[in-house]
């Protein structure tokens, strides 16, 4: 007899599926794509939910332009932020919770399992399709934490690991798929982030960070290969503001990629 | 000093945690009664035998950063082969990135293995006078995961800094995984008694990862590590066909420069400016206490 599961019931009980947003590697793109495919689905009609566990680095909040809310309490726990009126995007991060944004969270391991503890029983998400669950890159305590609480409340759909094409980002991700593998949790599938850069002077590709690591890594490990995204000044201009680059250029190839990953996600996750 | 004991159920708090010997996975360990009557929140005589090994080394530098993927790795790389191509210098490499070690592979030492002997164990030489030491070297297959919580991260550091034969040193240089938690909590307090000479802070232009960065420098502050200056990687590309510069990471808030200006720091450099000259500069024009006490 679980009291906490009793009691909080709730929180979890009316979201459909629960995504991780993993990497091994710092720096490849877990936020920035994390914000991306929640607008995507967004965008298709979903209602979608972001939980920002990166506590010592959280970059959520400045990617959705959210700015600095105050977090209400109600009976059931903490009231997400909302990015709109329509409540289409619900948001929890530490970076709501500091009172100073440049103030460092300098935590060790237990700490940080119980707040995360908290994020996942306490938040009152209500009814959404979709929680997708930002993490910082490694495998330790904050990935041990959501992943065991999460089971707890909830089944976990799987996770999306992100990689950028170079040895040296696949080699941390490889990691994280043991990861996955050891403690149950289904590999939805592998994206390449920084994929190609496409000159805007003169249109000429050139492959900054190497290429071919993601699909070669999805081959190694028998995952599915979601796809890959290009280096795009426009989307890392559009994440700095916290721009919706979904609305902003919808006709680039970038979106195109973003949209067809969603999709995909979405297909994966509806038909397990 | 946060660590756990071999007979520690599985989660220990760590014996010098304030919740040692109180938490509920303390229930039936065999040492919740020491733990939880306060003698083991004694310093951590680890702390002198460090303080003790790092006699013979020179400057010790950490790279840090608050954001990951910046080119702390990369950089730290670049830094031990630029100080060791002197020669009549002895340089360390120290990867304390636990969970991502990614020196072994950017030092081109994948596969290499770490050997033990009387006086501790050897890091791998990548020169004669570079030495490296990664828990890369520890793991036998490249998709093996170290899967671990805070109090055994730390374990593993403090035998890094005790237990390795690191010889007499110019210069120890510390590359740490991105964030201000348990791996750099440990760095510090391990090598509280024998003196850092500073930190240099990686970071790229954009607000997304500056926005990190002021907290690592915050967390430098707070527990008084000497900043010696912020380097700017990926600072523009320029295309290899029109020659054209490209802002991929933008600097819609001023870059490294501003952040600088605003918080008192050195800008070492942006690449592909060379960051490491002011890195000997500093290192050169602050003696160590023994020499300078002599």
């Amino acid at each position: 007899f679980d009291v906490n599961l009793m009691l909080n019931c709730g929180n979890l009980a009316q979201v459909q599926h629960v995504v991780l947003i993993l990497s091994g590697k710092g720096g490849v793109g877990k936020s920035t794509l994390t914000t991306e495919l929640a607008l995507a689905l967004r965008h298709s009609g979903k209602k979608v939910g972001i939980l920002d566990v990166d506590l010592c680095g959280p970059s959520i909040p400045r990617m959705l332009s959210v700015g600095k809310p105050e977090v209400h309490q109600c009976d059931l726990g903490w009231v997400p932020v909302y990015t709109d009126a329509q409540k289409s995007l619900a948001l929890m991060s530490i970076g709501f919770l500091l009172e100073d944004p440049d103030e460092a969270v300098v935590w060790r391991g237990p700490k940080k399992t119980a707040l995360i503890g908290q994020f996942v029983s306490d938040v009152a998400w209500g009814e959404l399709d979709v929680l997708l669950v930002d993490t910082p890159p490694g495998t330790s305590d904050e990935h041990l934490a959501v992943l065991e609480n999460l089971k707890k409340q909830h089944k976990v759909d799987g996770a999306i690991l992100i990689t950028t094409p170079q040895a040296v980002s696949t080699g941390d991700v490889r990691r994280e798929i043991t990861f996955c593998k050891k403690t149950g949790l289904r590999i939805l599938g592998i994206v390449e982030n920084m994929s190609g850069f496409v000159c805007p002077h003169c249109s000429e590709c050139s492959n900054i960070f190497s290429k071919g690591g993601g699909e070669e890594l999805a081959k190694l490990t028998g995952s599915v290969y979601l796809g890959s995204v290009p280096l795009d000044p426009l989307l890392t201009t559009s994440i700095e503001e916290g721009k919706d680059f979904i609305q902003t250029f919808p006709d680039s190839a970038t979106f195109s990629a973003i949209n067809s990953i969603a999709q995909t996600l979405l297909t994966s996750i509806q038909n397990p | 000093m946060a660590d756990i004991p071999s007979d520690a159920p599985q989660h220990c708090p760590g014996t010098a945690s304030e919740q040692a010997g109180k938490t509920s996975a303390c229930q039936g360990c065999p040492n919740q009664n020491l733990c939880s009557s306060g003698a083991t929140k004694a310093p951590d005589p680890a702390i002198e035998e460090i303080a003790e090994k790092m006699l013979t080394v020179k400057h010790k530098i950490l790279v840090l950063s608050g954001k990951g993927g910046v080119g702390k790795s990369t950089f730290s790389a670049h830094l031990a082969h630029a100080l060791a191509s002197d020669a009549t210098k002895e340089v360390a490499l120290l990867d304390v990135d636990i969970c991502g070690p990614s020196i072994p592979r950017i030092m081109g030492l994948e596969g290499e293995q770490v050997h033990q002997s009387g006086s501790g164990w050897s890091p791998v030489y990548v020169e004669d006078n570079l030495a490296v030491m990664s828990i890369g070297f520890l793991l036998s297959s490249p998709d093996d995961a170290v899967i671990w919580r805070g109090p055994k991260k730390n374990g593993m550091i403090k035998q890094f800094l005790r237990d390795v034969d690191w010889g007499e040193l110019d210069y120890l240089i510390v590359d740490t995984p991105p964030g201000t938690s348990d791996e750099h909590l440990s760095i510090v307090q391990y090598l509280s008694s024998a003196r850092i000479d500073g930190a240099v802070i990686i970071t790229t232009p954009q607000e997304v990862s500056l926005q990190d960065v002021r907290k690592e420098i915050r967390f430098c502050q707070k527990v008084q590590l000497p900043i010696i200056g912020v380097v700017e990687n990926m600072s523009g590309f320029v295309c290899p066909k029109c020659k054209n510069t490209s802002q991929i990471f933008p600097p819609t808030t001023g870059g490294a420069e501003r952040m600088c200006e605003e918080m008192n720091l050195t800008l070492l450099g942006r690449v592909p400016l060379d960051p490491r000259i002011g890195i000997q500069a500093y290192c050169l024009s602050h003696v160590p206490r023994e020499e300078s006490a002599g």
